[in-house]
């Protein structure tokens, strides 16, 4: 157990190396120039290239790029161009807001999810599963922003039931995390019906209704232990997918984590925070995929005895 | 069976069960007019081949049959003088697994991999017994007991994949009796187990039957077990029941042709004793051996799966699955590899086939292929071909029969599109079957028919040496009677070897001129067939004969 989490510590590591150097790339690539953004539009080339030396950005990218490695082995995010604030302080107080915001999606996306694809499943071929397999096919297809504005108009505006935007209370979190869990609620729903169609076809459901167990009982504790087994894989590898539809959800309810941040640091070329909330999420789905595979084990016992 | 069954009234009675299946094009009846007795403390044998409707009559007592596809039109199902057919679905969960209780054909499957064999033990027994906690766990230690299982306490937390077949089989039969059933199903409860394996469960429901006073309703395809175990028998074909009786009646004096046509297909172990080849099934002339060298010529065959190594250095040697095997097979020559599960015998049919890496000396037609690229050993693939257990699975359902036969002369070069039409036509006529099969495809043939489009495909590249792993298990035994002579009749015209692997012993007897005996990935006996036969030298071949069934009722009433 030691060496395996060894061999992940490293390997994770390696990722987290290999999403700095392509991040740090491309932002280089980016035919913006933070100098310039900082200094404004009137500022003189003096002025800009004063700021460009302050900043270090007239130095090789390579050298760069192994200053920003050597901050980031301290623990150093850098400072911020536009709030000359610490990255790391930025980020810190921002991230209970988006921690909460996707642990309430991810309970929406797996609850509504199963809920609806055991539902489909134990009702194949009829009008329920198509129905339930017609909103699970719009809730994958529909774009997040869309949904959050028909969202807003029927539960805010309209209904008056949640408020428009803002962090706080529980009512607050209700309508970006159904924002936020719908599209995987979609995904869930569709894997989870397939995969409870299977495990309802094995030999062991077979016994356990030649026991004269009851239908609830069949269900809960002999199938759905089994048919969710595929979807834990999946939650894990599914935070990188949700990081994307934080930043929209986040924008959309004015929702104060880490996605507004990225979402104002990308307008103004603020590079150690694009880089520090980028390293944060990709640390989010190395840790998402290592709680996945060490649930695993607790739930199938044919993995915990390898 | 201490009392007389004919002064008992059946404990389980079915009259005239008839059961539609819903089709396309309307209702199709699957089982017709079924009716039988099942007395107190009686064992009945539903026996038949595959599709008879067998386990359509267990499913149909049970009520599990498929509802969105199944339909019972007529009948009655009686349980001690109960109608139970249309009782509502809390009745007969009462009834399901507290007076009728069911063991399944595939231990590996039929448990729960993600609950404890105590868990799944304790449920039935609370379910029915209203038993709760500690007093469910004893009754659930005490079950296993009765079923032999050691170390009942520890197995109680144990989940199944960490048990052999032969015990989830036994603790499938543990949960089945623990609610004290008056009728035990048992569907082809040991037909994946081996024979050794078989045997002891056998025994156990014998010994189990007059301990809990239970009647058995044991539906098999295989009628040495159907003389080893039944009282009376029902023979089922086409989802009737063409025949019944006493047991010793029916294999003394059959009274339909069905039935002597079944019995007649059955191998009996020892049938040909006393001879040195297998039966000539053709009246050409015998194959001459021209040359003495042998087809197949292995020497300190081992292969090893899994040995790797890890990030850190710690290299992983594992266990190898077969250890230092030397055979040889001389054409128009057959070697039987018996052996039972996991005893490295298909893995050893991979390797001389170089489909597995392997150390050791493979010849095949004189040429070594141990270390060979996958281009240099091309060639010498035409030598040798393979036939599989499967014939459902060993046939692309998308590619026509025809082109299933042509692809290896498709992909060997050889000959052009008209010359291989006429290969192929030839070939499904030297396998017994129509050249217009050519253009169908597979899902239309049945699983005899299949095996012989397997069979044509395997000759397609007039190969010397054929490796047939299990070839006919997967087959009934009237269908597997006719592949077999099918098989030997190819090898006298056309002088091929084969590499014949089978757990049964029957089948080996049959078709081979010498026999490997392997356990453990070792060969432990090996000799010409009437050697190991008649006089077996290892205790390993002599347990595993007498764990043969003997298709013979009065062979056990005398026991």
């Amino acid at each position: 157990m030691a060496q395996i989490l060894l061999r992940r510590l490293i390997q994770s590591a390696l990722i987290l190396l290999g999403v700095a150097a392509i991040t740090f790339l491309l932002l280089y690539a980016l035919p913006a120039d933070p100098a310039r953004m900082i200094a404004g539009r009137s500022a003189t080339a003096q002025t800009v290239a004063n700021i460009r030396h302050e900043l270090g950005l007239d130095q090789p990218l390579v050298l760069q790029f192994l200053y920003y490695l050597g901050g980031l082995l301290q623990g150093d995010l850098g400072r911020s161009y536009a709030q000359k604030t610490e990255v790391w302080t930025l980020i810190a107080a921002r991230l209970p807001a988006t921690l909460t915001l996707m642990a309430a999606g991810i309970l929406v996306e797996v609850l509504l999810g199963m809920t609806l694809g055991t539902i489909a499943a134990l009702n194949r071929g009829r009008a329920v599963d198509r129905l339930v397999m017609m909103s699970a096919f719009v809730g994958v297809s529909a774009p997040q922003f869309v949904v959050a504005l028909l969202l807003l108009y029927v539960f805010a505006a309209t209904l008056g039931w949640f408020p428009m935007s803002g962090y706080g209370t529980l009512s607050h979190v209700v309508l970006p995390a159904l924002t936020l869990g719908l599209l995987g609620a979609g995904w869930y729903a569709r894997m989870v019906r397939s995969s409870m169609i299977d495990v309802l076809n094995q030999d062991y459901v077979r016994t356990a209704r030649a026991k004269g167990l009851s239908g609830a009982r069949i269900v809960f504790r002999h199938a759905l232990p089994n048919a969710v087994l595929p979807v834990i894989a999946m939650i894990g590898i599914d935070i990188g997918q949700f990081m994307g539809g934080v930043v929209v959800v986040e924008a959309v309810y004015g929702w104060p984590g880490i996605g507004q941040l990225a979402w104002q640091a990308i307008q103004q070329v603020d590079v150690p925070i694009i880089m520090g909330v980028t390293l944060t999420s990709a640390l989010a789905i190395i840790l998402g995929n290592l709680i996945a595979d060490l649930v695993a084990p607790i739930v199938d016992p044919r993995i915990r005895s390898h | 069976m201490s009392a007389s069954p004919e002064t008992v009234s059946p404990v389980l009675s079915v009259r005239g069960l008839s059961v539609d299946a819903r089709t396309p094009t309307g209702l199709k009846r699957i089982l017709s007019d079924i009716s039988f007795d099942l007395k107190g403390g009686e064992t009945l044998c539903l026996a038949g081949e595959s599709g008879s409707g067998k386990s359509v009559t267990s499913l149909s007592i049970m009520g599990l049959y498929p509802k969105a596809s199944l339909k019972i039109a007529k009948g009655e199902i009686s349980l001690l003088g109960r109608p139970i057919t249309a009782l509502p679905e809390r009745q007969m969960r009462a009834i399901r697994g507290g007076d009728i209780a069911m063991v399944f054909q595939e231990p590996m499957t039929s448990l729960n991999p993600v609950m404890t064999i105590g868990a799944q033990l304790t449920e039935a027994i609370r379910e029915h017994r209203r038993e709760e906690g500690a007093s469910a766990e004893h009754l659930a230690r005490q079950m296993l007991d009765a079923v032999h299982i050691t170390d009942a306490a520890r197995r109680l937390t144990q989940y199944p994949h960490e048990l052999s077949g032969g015990m989830r089989q036994r603790v499938m039969i543990a949960m089945a009796l623990s609610c004290r059933p008056r009728v035990l199903i048992a569907d082809e409860p040991t037909t994946a187990l081996d024979v050794t394996v078989q045997a002891q469960i056998l025994t156990l429901m014998r010994e189990l039957r007059s301990e809990f006073n239970t009647s058995i309703l044991l539906i098999t395809h295989d009628m040495g077990v159907v003389a080893e175990m039944a009282d009376r028998v029902a023979i089922m074909q086409n989802g009737r029941i063409v025949e019944q009786g006493d047991v010793l009646d029916i294999f003394e004096r059959p009274g339909e042709a069905y039935t002597r046509d079944l019995l007649a297909a059955v191998p009996r172990l020892g049938a040909l004793a006393g001879t040195e080849q297998p039966p000539r099934v053709s009246k050409t002339e015998p194959f001459i051996r021209t040359d003495s060298e042998p087809v197949l010529a292995v020497s300190g065959l081992s292969v090893s799966y899994g040995a790797k190594s890890g990030w850190f250095g710690a290299k992983q040697k594992a266990a190898p699955v077969v250890d230092g095997v030397s055979l040889a097979i001389k054409p128009g020559e057959t070697l039987g590899l018996v052996g039972e599960s996991g005893s490295g015998k298909s893995t050893t049919g991979k390797a001389v086939l170089g489909l597995v890496p392997f150390s050791g000396s493979v010849k095949l037609d004189g040429r070594e292929i141990g270390g060979l690229s996958q281009s240099a050993m091309r060639p010498l693939r035409r030598a040798a071909q393979m036939i599989f257990q499967d014939p459902y699975a060993s046939l692309d359902p998308r590619m026509s029969v025809g082109a299933a036969i042509a692809e290896p002369l498709v992909i060997h070069g050889i000959g052009n599109r008209s010359e291989r039409e006429d290969r192929v036509a030839a070939l499904l006529r030297r396998v017994g079957m129509d050249a217009e099969a050519a253009s169908r495809y597979p899902h239309e043939f049945s699983g005899g028919q299949r095996q012989r489009i397997c069979i044509a495909r395997a000759l397609a590249l007039e190969p010397k040496l054929i490796v047939a792993d299990e070839s006919v298990a997967a087959l009934d035994v009237s269908v597997r009677a006719r592949v077999l002579d099918l098989m030997l009749e190819l090898q006298e015209q056309m002088g091929l070897a084969y590499l014949f692997i089978s757990h049964d012993m029957a089948v080996i007897e049959k078709m081979s001129h010498h026999v490997a005996v392997m356990r453990g990935g070792r060969i432990v006996e090996i000799g010409t067939r009437r050697q190991v036969f008649e006089n077996p030298k290892d205790d390993y071949t002599r347990g595993l004969m007498a764990a043969v069934p003997i298709p013979d009722p009065a062979h056990y009433r005398r026991a």
